[in-house]
């Protein structure tokens, strides 16, 4: 995954330009940057949910947008919002999301006592904490097969147990192949993360 | 760019991973369709809300006009068409609200699966709960405004072509206002235009026949708008949705 010279701008505003990354295989990406930096933004901007003002984006060597299903069926992005259904239980979430998206011969229910869910998995996530609703989102992880990662601020809301499995996941992921693209505010206990700052290229007017 | 091109050396023996193969289009519809119907059952309450609206307002009618027969199969054909628009008009707003709301209108847009489908799927379980329970529900009310025994059948077929267009011109407003916290005097705008032909058409068909005519060709129109409509919304919608959800 390569990304060249992006910028955006909104309404005329420009938030940052000129800015240029890369993730390879088995690479972990922490976007750093203040609140507003533009964080968000880029990583939506990644995941094909908004498009960029100005720049390119290349999957495996090829321009993206010649080869847009591929590379989405290639990805897992959790946003700022955990994108489950807060009236259904964790297991049916998952199971209308595995039909989105290619994933493992893996028991949804596995994965769900995988981050800590177990004995929650079919109660309403209304009635679940801020943290729980999360890790149910995280759990999409666990079944996914892509190979890139896009995490916006995974740790919210998140204990520490969970901060220690997120990190656990990631490196899991980055050994077998896998690229993780994340903001967060935290240092991540791993090694070999990459960090790119995005005050380096705001705009100043 | 080169500098972040660069792989770290202890990095350089992890093997590039197969991407994996696309699911068939077909499982993101079976999917979402299964959702929003489960969502549906899981909210019944609101899920009433059209059908009761379309029951109450058509048993005021013979309360505050009369309960004159020949005045009242006069009405009937027209008034249970415009609550039928009116009670998917008002459903039609958080159509896609709530998904938005939550992140996974997000996810639709991004996933694999091509979006005209899964908004297909959206638009399919809006009238399994909105526009099939009004169109069942139509020969009872039929019967409250002493509509002739003739117009029935043509009233019921009518209704379920109607309302699944009412859905599908509905399902591109929604997608239009998605972002606009209050969207509903919007979208109303928007489709109004679009649901005339349906009203006129529809009302016609029950009219004809209760006149004594045919329907045929009321009907046969009908028939034509709601396949212009299951051509082109699922294309619109999908295309408003993805300018839509970025304000």
């Amino acid at each position: 995954m390569a990304f060249a010279a992006l910028g955006f701008e909104r309404d005329d505003v420009p938030l940052f330009d000129g800015l240029s990354g890369a993730v390879a295989a088995g690479d972990i990406l922490q976007i750093a940057g203040g609140n507003g930096s533009g964080k968000t933004t880029l990583l939506r901007i990644l995941s094909t949910a908004l498009t960029a003002t100005e720049g390119s984006l290349h999957w495996r060597g090829i321009a993206l947008a010649l080869q847009r299903a591929e590379y989405l069926a290639d990805l897992v992005f959790v946003g700022h919002s955990p994108g489950i259904k807060l009236a259904l239980t964790p297991r049916e979430n998952l199971s209308w999301l595995a039909r989105l998206y290619p994933v493992r011969e893996q028991d949804i229910a596995e994965a769900l006592v995988r981050v800590g869910l177990a004995g929650l998995e079919d109660v309403p996530c209304r009635t679940l904490s801020a943290g729980q609703q999360r890790r149910v989102a995280l759990a999409r992880l666990v079944i996914a097969r892509a190979t890139l990662w896009i995490l916006d601020e995974p740790m919210t809301a998140i204990d520490q147990d969970g901060v220690a499995l997120i990190e656990e996941l990631l490196r899991a992921h980055a050994e077998v192949g896998g690229a993780v693209i994340l903001s967060s505010h935290q240092a991540l206990n791993i090694d070999g993360v990459r960090v790119l700052d995005l005050a380096e290229y705001a705009c100043h007017d | 760019m080169t500098e972040a091109l660069r792989t770290p050396a202890s990095q350089q023996a992890v093997q590039e991973r197969l991407p994996p193969e696309l699911l068939p289009p077909g499982e993101g519809f079976v999917g979402i369709l299964k959702r929003d119907l489960l969502l549906a059952f899981r909210h019944r309450g609101e899920l009433a809300n059209p059908l009761i609206f379309f029951i109450m307002v058509t048993a005021l009618i013979p309360i505050a006009v009369g309960p004159q027969k020949a005045l009242l199969s006069q009405l009937a054909p027209g008034m249970i068409w415009v609550m039928a628009l009116l009670g998917t008009l008002l459903s039609s707003d958080s159509l896609f609200q709530s998904d938005y709301a939550d992140g996974t209108l997000e996810q639709l847009i991004i996933s694999p699966q091509p979006l005209w489908l899964l908004v297909l799927a959206k638009i399919s379980a809006h009238w399994l709960v909105t526009g099939l329970p009004i169109t069942l529900a139509a020969p009872i009310l039929g019967l409250m405004l002493a509509l002739p025994e003739a117009g029935y059948a043509t009233l019921v077929l009518g209704l379920a072509m109607g309302t699944a267009t009412f859905s599908l011109f509905g399902a591109i407003g929604a997608a239009l206002t998605v972002a606009l916290r209050k969207g509903g005097v919007l979208l109303s705008l928007i489709v109004m235009p679009l649901y005339f032909p349906v009203l006129i058409f529809g009302s016609a068909a029950v009219q004809r026949v209760v006149d004594g005519g045919s329907a045929g060709a009321p009907l046969a129109l009908l028939g034509a708008v709601f396949a212009f409509a299951l051509l082109l919304s699922p294309f619109a919608t999908a295309a408003s949705l993805r300018a839509g959800i970025n304000g």
